[in-house]
């Protein structure tokens, strides 16, 4: 599925959309060269999710936790090179059975981490827009997906 | 005499307080103490605080020229930050006081560097107004007393040091180049570009870094690559002014805002030339005292976590042992 946002305010729809097909347990991977808007993404689902205080980038401290009507993890493997099974330890307390996490630059800590729910990948298009695509391998979430951007005529 | 931990972030540090008087600081990036452990880099994981954690403090104590049982109260970063990285400090911690039977103090790790502008060689006292700046946080506080802060301003984005790190690499600099930026940046015309000062409003107190460094992103694919190599120092600057812009003139009406006269920072990004330039030339104009403490102390360090701690109140045992770590704290509006 793929929709060219041509605003900060189309992505927040989405994310907001998104954020209310997630269950506690799930991982979602964000992936884009820098400024394309992976943490305002991850932003206004995590509003979506009950999250009153800023979400910023937790690029220098890797983590971030916040508490809405579900605890969101917020990860950032940016600064992470050569990661390693051992890196990985130090990620497990975010991945919960009741709470929701974001990964920004997973890439090269797939091998290692939980399988996501789905990968939003986000490109530059132009200074206001961006292409949001989105991949999942789970068929109840893609049909929910499919029946979001068709509602939401993305 | 206070032995001083701190786990939260890259550097494994320690350090020993007697009354305000540093005895020793120990950071394991330091190349001192890199030659004497045998040059192992540092990475995040909490592992490589666990392997270093014993060595750092051992070498603080040795430093101070004391014995560990001369240490009356143990201090210790208990948030923000990785939590791996954090309990590995916790614990520590809770280990060497329950062995020395002392008590322990928690202490959130931007307390810290408020606290650095409390030691020496030029300590000072509240009321001040406090930007910390760093790779991980920005935020501008008001402090009326010791213990007291009140939250004035916080980015809802991208952190200073970041923007500044981000945008070097934007520039080719590598990273983290947020140094190599402010290098280049000297040569360079500030003007040359205009970039957008985040919430630049009046009485918006917050802060914002995400917008600049999308928009040096986008001026950069639509330029022309002669003009790239003829005035990257150019580009430099002018990019590194607008984020160093937004600090300086945001910590001022902060302290406006507070009746306050005299500002203080904290945070890696005080070491920035063009900050402290912007930040000398501004308070001198508005008649503000301004407290720049030495590299050593505005960067991680645990001489600051102890200072804090001279403060906050300590729990005894058994109570410190529940004590915990907490992967988020700032400061509180």
């Amino acid at each position: 599925m793929e929709f060219v946002s041509r605003s900060e305010e189309q992505t927040a729809v989405l994310a907001a959309g998104i954020a209310k097909l997630l269950k506690p347990g799930d991982v979602i991977f964000l992936a884009g060269q820098l400024g394309t808007g992976k943490t305002c993404f991850i932003r206004y689902a995590s509003v979506s999710l009950g999250v009153r205080e800023p979400v910023t980038s937790p690029s220098f401290t890797m983590a971030q936790t916040y508490s809405g009507k579900i605890t969101v993890h917020h990860l950032d493997l940016y600064r992470l090179s050569d990661f390693t099974a051992e890196d990985a330890i130090d990620f497990e307390p975010y991945f919960e059975a009741e709470t929701i996490t974001f990964v920004e630059w997973p890439e090269q800590a797939e091998p290692f981490i939980q399988r996501p729910a789905m990968v939003i990948k986000m490109e530059h298009v132009d200074i206001n827009s961006r292409r949001i695509s989105i991949v999942s391998e789970r068929d109840d979430l893609r049909q929910k997906l499919e029946r979001l951007f068709a509602s939401a005529g993305h | 005499m206070i032995l001083g931990i701190e786990t939260s972030c890259d550097d494994t540090c320690a350090a020993v307080l007697h009354g305000n008087e540093i005895l020793s600081s120990v950071i394991s990036s330091q190349t001192e103490f890199h030659a004497l452990y045998g040059g192992v880099v540092p990475e995040i994981a909490s592992r490589h605080h666990l392997e270093l954690v014993n060595a750092v403090i051992a070498q603080a104590i040795a430093k101070a020229g004391v014995e560990l049982n001369s240490i009356t109260r143990i201090a210790v970063t208990t948030r923000p930050g990785l939590i791996g990285a954090l309990l590995v400090g916790v614990a520590t911690a809770k280990s060497i006081a329950y062995g020395l039977g002392v008590e322990l103090v928690g202490v959130n790790h931007m307390e810290g560097h408020v606290a650095a502008n409390y030691l020496p060689p030029e300590p000072v006292e509240p009321p001040f107004v406090c930007l910390i700046a760093s790779g991980g946080h920005t935020s501008v506080v008001f402090v009326p007393q010791r213990g007291e802060h009140k939250l004035l301003g916080q980015t809802l984005d991208d952190a200073a040091g970041e923007a500044l790190d981000k945008g070097a690499r934007l520039l080719g600099l590598g990273y983290p180049g947020g140094a190599e930026l402010d290098t280049l940046a000297a040569d360079g015309a500030p003007g040359y570009v205009t970039f957008p000062v985040g919430l630049d409003k009046p009485g918006r107190l917050d802060f914002s870094f995400s917008g600049v460094k999308t928009a040096l992103y986008y001026y950069l694919r639509d330029l022309d690559p002669k003009i790239f190599n003829e005035h990257r120092a150019d580009i430099a600057a002018s990019y590194q002014s607008a984020v160093i812009t937004a600090l300086v003139k945001k910590t001022l009406a902060a302290a406006a805002s507070t009746r306050c006269d005299q500002i203080c920072i904290g945070g890696g990004v005080s070491a920035n030339t063009e900050l402290r330039r912007l930040l000398a030339t501004e308070c001198e104009r508005q008649g503000m005292r301004l407290h720049i403490p030495p590299p050593t102390l505005c960067t991680d360090n645990a001489a600051m976590i102890a200072s804090a701690a001279r403060y906050l109140p300590a729990k005894p045992l058994p109570d410190y042992l529940s004590l915990g770590a907490t992967a988020s704290g700032g400061f509180a509006a």
